[in-house]
């Protein structure tokens, strides 16, 4: 029992740390969550789930120094996208930088400030969560339930007029920022939302999107260049019929990133896609955890992920689709692929399909590469050298993960950002 | 304009020699053509001079309007004035056809000191070549070669060919896969970019081609070697009598 009692000292030292906000409709939540991460314990390198990714920096009691990082070579981005937006400096909301929380067809609220005793986020904050901790327990988001201190309380009612966007910043070397943010889009309502920005030294998040029937709910997030942050974020969404989630991460550097997202189809129909494309160069861990569970009829789900990897980056991929007994014509897919750019990267990969139905369609493929010689020489006998046609040939390699992206500005904005990232990155 | 003296090449990988002493001089407004039996050298030829991996030259040189090309990275050959038709087109998934021509067009303008062609005179220039070789928009749009049929692909290399504008082509077995249809556009598409300042070298294994693409000189390759050189009349000659006749005849 010592490996449960090594668990049991690091999770109360991690909790002696913390303090729980008091007072309104999120305390029993927070008080739930308290319970379920104390009884859970935080995770460690010997959980089956933490196999191919360290957790040991992003639960202990004090987060590593990241330094901070100059991006003076490039223009913030979504600068050229009209959008509301909302600022954290190192997990705490900088009212001066940001926009007034006022957008037609959707009510904004911040966490912190949502006191009163009856709120309609209180059906869904900590809930979606909680449902999400079956099969596979996930320690760090109710820890985030429990303790984060702030975050933003969406409800959209109609079609947003414009995107919300959240930048997060980092300037002290050894924050420890904690968000957690619900989203509520009502049936037949529509609204994207941004992230970007490395957030602070230590950064987890929760996000929990509930979206009702015939609603629509578009995510791109962007996790910053600062090369010693790191991030354990989570994504609990549940789908209603006919509705559609559509999510896109772009991650460039960090030391550590885990990225969770853990999907629910409850209604016939439901559209859920979620992909991600990850540059890493050097001390450089990126992990995508996706669990998929389809519990509704002729619903579909994608599963996009790249990565390209340099000078001993690793990346990781733990991506599963659960098929429902009785959640037929299922149609999922789901790919994950690394294109190592030297010997010294790694891609581990972890695939897996559950399937309980018997009218489905699921696939899934896996693979490590590196660049195409043919292709290259072709480029440069055409004229272009090494390094650029090296480069197109990545970002073509990227593309399918990135074209998951709707919206054509957005996607040149992370396009450009990708370009940008592989010119400086260079060999 | 091409000036090749005494080349030899070996396999990188194995001790095999595929050149063995190649001599070649390809003047400017010329069409050459070297006719040759399968494993005469041909085509490691065009790939010794376009620069790709895995061959090692032994001995020998080759000139382009005087400057050495096998020092140069095959970026580097292409900005001075060689392309190379690929036998085999590459596919490249992920890239838009319109994407790599442009990108090609310009690095080629930024490595000579040209100013790079704009967006819009781009395409003006690209869809008026792409008519003439009957490639239509769609294709344009498509990944480079992706799906693209064979009489597709080497349309798309003339067409390459024709944006580049270089002072040295060479065709690698252009007409292979080729019905006679697909043949006579991409000759027409090659002769159409016959000129005063440009020299060609046509590889091929059969005479057809050359009833397309009038050449000036023929050559005959096998084992390494241009073992004859003679003018319009050698393909003829290869055509009725085989290379079995000629090479018994040079023997």
């Amino acid at each position: 029992m010592a490996e449960a009692a090594l668990k049991q000292s690091a999770t109360e030292a991690r909790l002696a740390g913390l303090e729980m906000p008091q007072g309104g409709w999120s305390e029993a939540a927070r008080r739930d969550a308290l319970a379920r991460v104390t009884a859970m314990g935080l995770p460690e390198r010997r959980d089956e789930y933490w196999k191919y990714t360290r957790p040991d920096t992003l639960v202990q009691a004090d987060p590593v120094p990241a330094a901070l990082f100059d991006r003076s070579d490039e223009a913030p981005l979504f600068d050229s996208i009209d959008r509301l937006n909302i600022v954290f400096v190192d997990g705490v909301f900088d009212a001066e930088a940001s926009d007034d929380l006022a957008l037609a067809g959707v009510s904004i609220e911040r966490l912190a400030e949502a006191s009163a005793d009856i709120h309609w986020a209180r059906d869904l904050y900590g809930v979606l969560e909680t449902n999400g901790q079956k099969p596979v327990e996930r320690p760090l988001a109710a820890l985030n339930t429990a303790f984060a201190p702030d975050g933003v309380l969406i409800h959209v009612t109609g079609k947003a007029e414009k995107p919300v966007n959240l930048t997060y910043r980092h300037q002290s070397e050894t924050s420890d920022a904690m968000l957690h943010h619900v989203i509520r889009v009502d049936a037949g309502a529509e609204i994207t939302v941004l992230e970007n920005g490395p957030a602070a030294a230590r950064f987890n998040k929760v996000m929990e999107v509930d979206i009702a029937d015939t609603g629509a709910f578009h995510h791109v997030r962007a996790q910053g260049r600062d090369h010693e942050r790191r991030a354990a974020t989570h994504i609990f969404a549940r789908l209603g019929a006919e509705s559609i989630f559509k999510s896109f991460t772009l991650t460039a550097n960090g030391v550590l990133t885990r990225n969770e997202c853990i999907l629910e189809l409850t209604g016939d129909d439901a559209i859920a896609h979620v992909a991600g494309a990850c540059v890493g160069d050097g001390d450089f861990h990126h992990d995508d955890t996706v669990f998929i569970t389809h519990d509704a009829v002729n619903c579909e789900s994608r599963q996009v992920f790249k990565k390209v990897l340099r000078n001993g980056a690793t990346g990781v991929f733990q991506g599963k689709i659960l098929v429902q007994p009785g959640a037929q014509k299922t149609d999922g897919y789901q790919i994950s692929q690394s294109l190592l750019l030297d010997e010294d990267s790694q891609f581990l990969a972890k695939p897996e399909l559950e399937i309980y139905a018997d009218d489905v369609a699921c696939s899934h493929g896996s693979t490590s590469g590196a660049i195409d010689e043919e292709a290259l020489f072709y480029l440069r006998s055409r004229g272009v050298p090494e390094g650029p046609a090296t480069d197109l040939l990545t970002l073509a390699f990227l593309a399918e993960a990135v074209e998951e992206i709707e919206n054509e500005a957005l996607r040149d904005e992370i396009n450009a950002r990708l370009s940008g990232w592989l010119e400086r990155h260079r060999s | 304009m091409l000036s090749i003296k005494n080349l030899a090449v070996k396999l990188e990988e194995e001790d095999k020699q595929i050149l063995k002493g190649v001599d070649l001089e390809i003047e400017a407004g010329k069409v050459h053509a070297i006719m040759g039996p399968n494993g005469s050298g041909k085509s490691t030829l065009s790939y010794v001079l376009s620069g790709k991996d895995g061959y090692e030259v032994t001995g020998g040189s080759a000139a382009l309007e005087g400057a050495d090309v096998l020092e140069m990275e095959p970026e580097e050959r292409a900005a001075a004035g060689l392309f190379l038709a690929f036998q085999y087109p590459v596919e490249i998934p992920g890239v838009g056809n319109m994407t790599f021509l442009r990108t090609a067009v310009n690095a080629q303008r930024k490595a000579r000191g040209e100013e790079e062609m704009s967006a819009a005179e781009f395409l003006k220039v690209v869809r008026a070549r792409a008519k003439e070789l009957k490639i239509d928009a769609d294709m344009l749009k498509r990944p480079v070669n992706v799906g693209f049929s064979g009489g597709e692909k080497k349309r798309n290399e003339i067409l390459q060919m024709a944006m580049l504008e270089p002072k040295m082509c060479i065709l690698d077995e252009t007409d292979s896969g080729l019905d006679v249809d697909a043949m006579k556009l991409v000759a027409e598409g090659v002769n159409a970019l016959r000129s005063e300042g440009r020299g060609f070298l046509v590889i091929t294994h059969y005479q057809r081609l050359l009833d397309h693409i009038k050449p000036d000189v023929v050559h005959i390759m096998a084992d390494g070697r241009i073992v004859k050189t003679g003018g319009p009349e050698l393909a003829l000659e290869v055509e009725n009598n085989g290379y079995a006749g000629i090479l018994s005849e040079v023997a």
